[in-house]
């Protein structure tokens, strides 16, 4: 989503036939025998010989101009090897690409990683040290004068787009809106998704429904901080390893902003500890290059919980205004959303994003979705997971609910009744194909969850969402071993453990192979084409497409073989069970060739097999969910308990079933932490206040209840499996089912992120007399 | 800086080890003995990826000092599995997909082994309660949660 595909993309129709092993759960994942043993290795457990530490100083102010920087007491402290600061990094000019789900430009990618004028935030990257021992490295960044001149700032996303507001940069005039505006504003950038008449929407209706809704920042919360060794040599190349979810991205970056060629930069990504959209960034890599280049020894930076905090991620605060206008037989009218995004120090919010998918659930004639993409005194934003859209979908579903209550109309069946389907016209231009939305909704109606009684101050909460599936380029190569064994080479990173499975078992189910005889290995960059990070759920969609294509291309490979072997034609020779056969009795009589006996003689019949596939993926299908929630609100401490989730989503078709619902699980309980603790706070000098995991509340596990998973299977008609992207649908519906689940229970709104208890509390407060006079 | 000389046994084996006066127990293990399974997530004890037992008790490897181990037994994920034997739970957690990136697996484990030699026979929400110290964003715990009460009945011979 916000790319546009391309022209020349590919698609593989949706084929529908019996399957031996995608569909089913293999016996045990590839990866998971290293991760149970502690032998996997994470880019913070490889060393190099001779490796230095490198430490980063942070600004401990929200604003502020730097007037000089002095390092020399820093350099001459035993043990230090090398310093750098804005002076070490070449300056850019504005230039954009794409960086996971998110645009970026490179003038401000340089400013990010390292502090050029001003800081912009608390714990933006001022210094950089290398030393012999992370005790020196800290000590040296103490010796590190740095001047500042301290500026108003601004963090609150309503409070920046004032017209008094302090500017993060003087010369920002607002893009999009037309007047240009005269004056700068921290409003970087307006965006406008519309369709149909909104007036005239709005007139059409009968009861029109508008409200305001405010969300906090929050964090991917990956439990692996960002971490990366570099080493560069003499001949002017350099190599890192990174946790990272694309590396290609990462060389890509790294080598324009250190004005590199791309061929001299090679980086390979270690076994990801969590991503969920936070590391598609550069911010160590380079400047551990630079400080191997300085010092002449490989250098590891890794960083601390409190740098994570302060200095990556987050995802976008929000405040956000939904209207909705509906018949009084339950027809919806018109839709809009209000969207002001913050997007960090620099502009780049997910508003390209999420915008498409803020109605994209229902069939309506006119939308208008109008963002403001804004810039405050934070860290940039970068992707989490669905970006931006769990907080749309916190209003949109929030006013569906309060129409419905209006309109006495069961909450199940306004959705259902106004439900997105194939044909659906959207407001972001295609229209929907095959969808299983409404499959989704049905399947809540019977689910056992809507039968379970429940008690006093116990509500049930019902919301949905949508995200749709990225393509983009992608690379694999499949090599045949002459031992019958198949390694497929994929440069998609795998985040967690469940891609490089369903790699492998599309790959046996290709061949005719057994699944433990094929084997998928994550490239660096130097031994494969170009692959987009892993993003917008392409994981198992693209590099599954790409093992396919391979895959077949290997088959064409291995019948030129047997042709060769036979003396006859390459169209006479077919692909049946792992096994090359005469395509009819008019061939000859041949006995089938298996993809043993071909891998072992094809060196002197024309050479190894291999496949390839580089191709740019445009088949990836939209993907859609319904929640469900129970949950109990204490009247004492305004603790809201969770009872039952249940959570049904379209999966195209799930290539290992039983991980498609783990990763449901761990969507869905991202959002529950969203929904009931998780947010940014600042203190009034515009510094963190809750940089660590004690005040940063991420849900453990007696905070969840027992999760109930539906998949539903509505196959993606662009791709060959059917499949679809299933990663981020899951974590949009909890924020919005849980509020929906609290009125249900005590009668009060939530519209303030997060429901924590204090908030839940004083709402409650609020609504006593109320209640009382009733 | 003037180092400590530290005396120890790490999953039965004899392990001497220089350290500064404020390295912890688990930047000893992960930088100087390369014992790399414990993870640090937090530094501040409270994600329990760093988890170990010292003298059969658990700890967060990150709040004890290098020194503190002087004459203590130290077990940590590396020892877990019995050569190419997987410990139950090990294996109870491959088979119940109770991982995704595994950063917080290794420290999971030795959370849940000594949850179980306390509590054999836990109730799923004494399993919650017990392992509510160790943070997994992946996961969601549902299949954690399945995985420990599975390997309890196993280990119980149940
Ligand atoms: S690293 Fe020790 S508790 Fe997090
Ligand atoms: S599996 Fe990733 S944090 Fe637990």
């Amino acid at each position: 989503m916000g790319m546009k595909p391309s022209p020349f993309g590919t698609q593989i129709p949706y084929e529908e036939k019996e399957l031996k092993v995608v569909g089913s759960n293999p016996e045990a994942r590839p990866d998971a025998v290293d991760k149970v043993t502690g032998k996997a290795r994470y880019a913070a457990d490889i060393n190099l010989p001779g490796q230095l530490t490198g430490k980063v100083l942070r600004s401990p102010h929200a604003h502020a101009r730097i007037k000089s920087i002095d390092a020399s007491e820093a350099e001459k402290l035993k043990g230090v090897k090398a310093v750098i600061c804005r002076d070490d990094l070449p300056d850019m000019p504005v230039m954009h690409a794409a960086a996971g789900e998110i645009m970026v430009n490179f003038r401000d990618v340089t400013r990010t990683i390292m502090a050029r004028e001003k800081a912009l935030f608390d714990g933006h990257p001022v210094a950089a040290v290398a030393a012999t021992s992370e005790s020196i490295a800290k000590a040296a960044l103490k010796l590190i004068k740095v001047e500042y001149e301290v500026l108003p700032h601004v963090i609150d996303v309503v409070d920046a787009m004032k017209p008094d507001a302090p500017l993060l940069h003087e010369d920002q005039i607002t893009k999009g809106v037309e007047p240009t505006p005269e004056k700068p504003s921290n409003i970087a950038a307006q965006m406008v998704s519309k369709l149909g008449d909104i007036e005239e929407g709005f007139e059409q209706a009968d009861l029109v429904v508008e409200r305001e809704f405010n969300t906090k920042a929050a964090h991917q919360g990956y439990i692996e901080p960002h971490a990366s060794l570099a080493i560069y040599t003499e001949g002017g190349n350099a190599e890192v390893w990174t946790s990272t979810q694309g590396h290609f991205l990462i060389r890509a970056q790294i080598a324009e902003i250190l004005e590199m060629d791309i061929s001299r930069v090679k980086v390979t990504p270690a076994e990801l500890g969590g991503g969920f959209g936070g590391k598609n960034m550069i911010y160590l890599e380079p400047l551990a290059i630079v400080l191997s280049k300085k010092s002449g020894r490989p250098v590891k930076m890794v960083m601390t919980r409190d740098e994570v905090f302060r200095a990556s991620g987050p995802t976008s605060g929000t405040n956000i205004i939904i209207k909705i206008g509906i018949t009084k037989g339950g027809k919806i009218t018109a839709a809009q959303a209000i969207l002001n995004y913050q997007s960090g120090c620099f502009p780049g919010s997910s508003l390209p994003l999420c915008t498409p998918t803020a109605f994209t659930r229902y069939d309506i004639a006119n939308v208008l979705v109008i963002g403001n993409d804004v810039t405050c005194n934070r860290p940039k934003v970068t992707a989490y997971r669905s970006p931006g859209a769990p907080m749309i979908a916190f209003g949109v579903e929030t006013v569906m609910d309060e129409i419905a209550e209006e309109l006495n109309i069961d909450r199940l069946e306004i959705r259902l009744m106004n439900a997105a389907k194939e044909g659906t016209q959207t407001h972001f231009g295609p229209k929907l194909g095959p969808i299983g939305f409404i499959e989704t909704l049905e399947a809540a109606k019977a689910h056992n969850h809507m039968k379970e009684k429940l008690g006093p101050n116990q509500g049930r909460g019902i919301a949905t969402g949508f995200w749709n599936t990225l393509g983009m380029e992608t690379s694999a190569t499949l090599n045949v071993n002459q031992d019958g064994t198949a390694s497929l080479i994929y440069g998609t990173v795998d985040v967690a453990g469940g891609m490089r499975t369903a790699y492998s078992q599309i790959v046996a189910e290709e061949l005719g192979i057994p699944f433990k005889k094929v084997r998928a290995i994550q490239s660096d960059t130097s031994s494969l084409g170009f692959n987009f990070t892993t993003a917008g759920s392409r994981g198992t969609a693209a590099g599954g497409m790409a093992a396919v294509k391979a895959s077949r291309d290997a088959i064409t490979r291995m019948c030129e073989v047997a042709a060769r072997i036979w003396e006859v034609e390459l169209d006479q020779v077919v692909w049946e069970d792992g096994h090359a056969r005469p395509a009819s009795s008019n061939v000859g009589e041949f006995e089938p060739l298996s993809l043993a006996e071909i891998a072992m003689k094809a060196g002197f019949y024309g050479g190894t097999i291999a496949g390839h596939a580089e191709i740019n993926v445009t088949g990836g299908g939209p993907g859609f969910g319904t929640h469900l929630v129970d949950v109990e609100v204490d009247r004492e401490t305004g603790a809201v308990k969770l009872l039952r989730y249940t959570i049904i989503q379209d999966a195209g078709k799930a290539v290992f079933p039983e991980y498609v619902k783990a990763q449901f699980h761990g969507a869905a309980v991202q959002g529950i932490g969203l929904a009931l603790n998780e947010e940014y706070i600042y203190d009034e000098n515009g510094v963190m206040a809750n940089p660590g995991f004690l005040d940063y509340r991420m849900p453990v596990a007696s905070d969840i209840p027992v999760i109930d998973t539906q998949i539903v299977e509505v196959p993606n008609p662009n791709h060959p499996y059917g499949i679809r992207g299933v990663g981020e649908v899951p974590i949009i519906p909890p924020l919005a089912a849980i509020s929906n689940a609290i009125y249900d229970a005590v009668g009060i709104r939530m519209r303030d992120h997060p429901m924590s208890p204090p908030k839940v509390l004083a709402a409650l407060d609020e609504a006593a007399p109320a209640t009382a006079a009733e | 800086m003037k180092k400590h000389h530290v005396s120890t046994t790490i999953n039965g084996d004899e392990v001497d080890f220089l350290c500064e006066t404020s390295e912890t127990l688990l930047d000893v293990l992960r930088d100087h003995l390369h014992l790399t399974g414990a993870k640090e997530g937090c530094g501040t004890g409270d994600c329990g990826a760093c988890s170990v037992t010292l003298d059969g008790v658990l700890v967060c490897s990150c709040l004890v000092l290098g020194v503190e181990a002087e004459g203590k037994e130290i077990e940590t994920i590396e020892g877990m599995a019995d050569g190419d034997e997987l410990h139950p739970l090990q294996r109870k957690f491959v088979e119940h997909i109770a991982l995704q990136c595994g950063i917080c697996t290794p420290g999971l484990l030795i959370s849940a082994r000594s949850l179980l030699e306390k509590n054999p026979n836990p109730t799923e929400e004494e399993v919650r309660f017990g392992l509510a110290g160790n943070l997994c964003r992946c996961t969601g715990y549902q299949n954690i949660i399945e995985a420990v009460m599975d390997a309890a009945q196993e280990m119980r011979g149940a």
